[in-house]
Parts: C-alpha cells; structure tokens; sequence
C-alpha cells in the first residue's frame, strides 16, 4: 500500500494501473469490500440516475483522495477526519448543485442520495487507507478506480432492475409488445429495494465461483 | 504532534476556503437552477392542458398557449396584485384558506378551446404530493391532471405520477347534480364506471391515494366560490 519511493513514477505505471484495475474486480467495494451498498440499493431502479451516481461517486472520491493527499502533511492527526469530511462535504454539494443546475430530472430522483454521497463508506475509506499515505497522482487515480469499481456494481444491477422490473434500458423500451399480449409481466418486485439486494447477492456469487481465491475459508 | 494554535488556524482557514468556495457555486448556479424549477412549472401545467413539452420548448409553448393567468381568493375575488406564476402554494397552504393566493392559469387551444388549470398541494405518505388539475370552461368536468410527489414509495404511492393513474380523472366532476361540491376521490376497491367523482386508487398506495384525496378536496374547494361565480 505505502508508495513512498522518491523517484519520478510515470502516471501509468504497473503500480498505478494495480490501483485504478484492482477495484474493478479483484478489489471491488461492493461485492468484496461491501462498503456503499445502501446507496446500490437505493438508485438502481433505473440506469441513467445509477450512471449518473457512479459519476458522482468517482468524481467525489478521486478528488477528495487528491485534495487530501495534497495537505497530507499538513492535517493535524487530531482533526483529521474532521478535515477529510470538510472536504468530501464540499465536493458532495458541488456535485449536487451542479446536477440541480444541468440535469435536473436526474438529480430529482437521486434527491437526497446525493447528499448521502458523504457517508458513502467507500470514499471515507480510501481517504484513511490510500490518501493519507500516498502521493498525490496515485491517490488520484485510486479514487478515480474505486468509483469506477462501485459505478460497474450499480450499472450492472440498474440493469437487470429496469431490465425485468419496467422492461426498458435507459428509459427505452425493449421487450417487445408481442410478448405482453402472450402475458409477459414486468416484475414490480424488481423496482423494491430488496430485490437490488439480492441482486448484488448474485453479482457476489459469481464473482466467487469463478474466482475461488476470493472464498473465504 | 500539532500545537493546537497550529489545529485553530488549520481549521479556520479551511472553513473559510470551504465556504468562499460553496458560495461561489451556489451563486454561479442559482440563475441555472431556478429557471430548471420554472420550466417544470410551465411544462407541468402544459401536460395538464394535454400539450405535450420537452425542457425545450416548454417556455414557447408555454407563452403561446397559456393566454391568460389570474390569482383569486376563496370568495372568489381577483386580485390583480400577485402574479400567478410567482405563487408558492408551500407558503400559501400555512396561511389560513381566506387569505391565500389562489393562481389560475387558462389556456387557449389552436381551436379556441379554454382550458382552466389549477394547481394543488398536499401530503402524501412520505412527503408532500402535488398537481395540477385543467377544466373544461363549465368549470366542473376536469379534461386533464397531473401529478407528482417527493418521495412516496417506489412501485406504490409513487404510481400517482404515471399516465394510467393520471388519465382516469379526464371528464370526472367536482359539481354533482344539484351543484353540491363534493370533489373526486379515488376509490379502494376501484371506482364503478358510472362514477363521475371517483377514481380507482392505487392499490398497495392507500396512504398515498387518501392524501391525493385530501389534496384534491381542500384543494379545489377553495377555488369553488370563483367556479360558482363563472357559471352563474
């Protein structure tokens, strides 16, 4: 984890790309780290506040671990969390005001999940594990990683949600009239929390059976 | 270790950066923001009159079609000295019903069709739900509604805002037969077909229908004393 070699490091060294690749997969904050699965269950109903959601995250915690990084040295121990919460706060209503301002549906339906954004484990945990310790770029692109890593979890589960439970992607519809009249049902149960749940139950059983390294013992 | 002069400086010049740079943004945004909340306004009373919108085109259509507005009060009186769009009916509901801002807008078609369109507000299960009702110029069959809410739950109450709730309410009356008010209810069970004040309710969203019932009720009735007046 420490990174405290002096020499210049070009931005898409080994090392960089471990940290922006890990969390897509082997390292994932949703399905091996589950941290942020209550906003996972909340804006998954449909793909386009999921994908703009993922945005925000990975834009909230790739420049929170800069900033943080940038004044590493300089954060009193003792009020740390307070600063690195200061800083997320902020990029939290930055983001949010920007969203009122240009996508306003969106951001209508992501109402208070945006704010919430704050207490996403995820970004608090990169700040204390990564940005306190490391240099600027690599946190950098280790937030941009990890936001990349819980964004694949909510696009793929928003996915199968508006998939099975409205039957149309990106507010299209896709399932065609023909099978209505057969007596094809969109499933409602989709739409509810629970079934977003036990979706990411399922995304985390198949990630373990094909990768049995991750089956704890 | 930090000297806490250290800490007290640290923290006062990071709140200070924090917030030039918050006011800053919300500065910048606001004119942005606030023109997004007027065009949902517009496009919301515009799909209750039946003329579809886009966030485009919603300030034409909005200026072609919505010919004429006009705040009233509950004896039915215009008052000329509030401008209809500008009125916020979250402040207006805390004031007592006498002396509330009642806004109309009225809409004429391409064919010379008036439409009346009212908005209401009310609670819901969760928080507040809100719409816009349009009648025909008998002021008492309602030709279109929309309406929307907060936070009501997801497949449930929030079902209001969908077309196939929202559709029901075209030609049902607020007037009966002998011109009592009695408003349009949505119905537990489903409304008989005959019913000209009722609806079906969402079933699963029973708290949600009744504060749509709710709203409707107080709502309207506040509007009934300029109805009157019209068709007299």
């Amino acid at each position: 984890m420490a990174n405290s070699t002096n020499d210049k490091e070009p931005i898409f060294s080994v090392k960089n790309l471990k940290n922006l690749t890990g969390p897509f997969n082997l390292n994932n904050p949703i399905t091996i780290q589950v941290l942020g699965i209550c906003s996972a269950l909340a804006v998954t109903v449909q793909m386009k506040p999921a994908i703009v959601m993922a945005l925000s995250v990975t834009i909230v915690t790739a420049f929170s671990n800069l900033i943080i990084s940038f004044l590493r040295n300089t954060i009193p121990t003792s009020i740390r969390i307070i600063v690195q919460l200061v800083v997320v706060a902020t990029l939290v209503i930055i983001v949010d005001q920007v969203l009122k301002a240009y996508v306003y549906d969106v951001s209508k339906k992501l109402s208070v999940f945006v704010g919430l954004i704050i207490t996403n484990c995820i970004i608090m945990g990169r700040l204390e594990a990564f940005a306190m310790g490391n240099k600027p770029i690599p946190s950098f692109i280790d937030g941009i990683g990890n936001g990349i890593g819980y964004g694949i979890i909510l696009v793929i589960i928003a996915f199968f949600r508006e998939l099975l439970g409205s039957g149309k992607i990106l507010g299209m519809s896709v399932i065609p009239p023909s099978f209505y009249e057969m007596g094809y049902r969109d499933n409602g149960m989709m739409i509810l929390p629970p079934m977003a749940l036990i979706t990411i139950g399922v995304i985390i059983w198949v990630q373990r059976s094909r990768n049995k390294s991750l089956i704890e013992k | 270790m930090h000297s806490n002069k250290y800490i007290f400086i640290y923290s006062s010049v990071m709140v200070i950066v924090v917030a030039v740079a918050l006011t800053v943004v919300a500065v910048q945004l606001k004119p942005a923001q606030e023109n997004n909340i007027r065009i949902e306004r517009m496009q919301n009373i515009l799909a209750a009159a039946n003329i579809p919108s886009t966030v485009k085109d919603a300030e034409t259509l909005y200026k072609k079609y919505v010919t004429k507005d006009l705040v009233v009060n509950s004896k039915g009186d215009v008052n000329t000295a509030i401008k209809a769009f500008e009125v916020n009916l979250e402040i207006e509901n805390k004031l007592p019903a006498e002396k509330r801002a009642l806004s109309i807008f009225i809409c004429t078609l391409d064919n010379g069709e008036k439409k009346y369109v009212v908005p209401i507000r009310g609670k819901g299960l969760w928080g507040p739900v809100w719409g816009y009702i349009a009648f025909k110029p008998d002021f008492n069959t309602i030709t279109g509604s929309i309406f929307d809410h907060k936070g009501e739950t997801p497949g449930l109450g929030a079902e209001i805002n969908t077309s196939t709730f929202q559709a029901q309410f075209k030609g049902k009356q607020i007037f009966d037969e002998t011109g009592n008010y009695v408003s349009v209810k949505t119905i537990k069970g489903g409304a008989q077909k005959d019913d000209l004040h009722g609806v079906d309710a969402i079933s699963g969203g029973t708290l949600t229908s009744d504060g749509v019932n709710n709203m409707l009720h107080d709502g309207l009735s506040l509007y009934v004393e300029y109805f009157k007046k019209q068709t007299k």
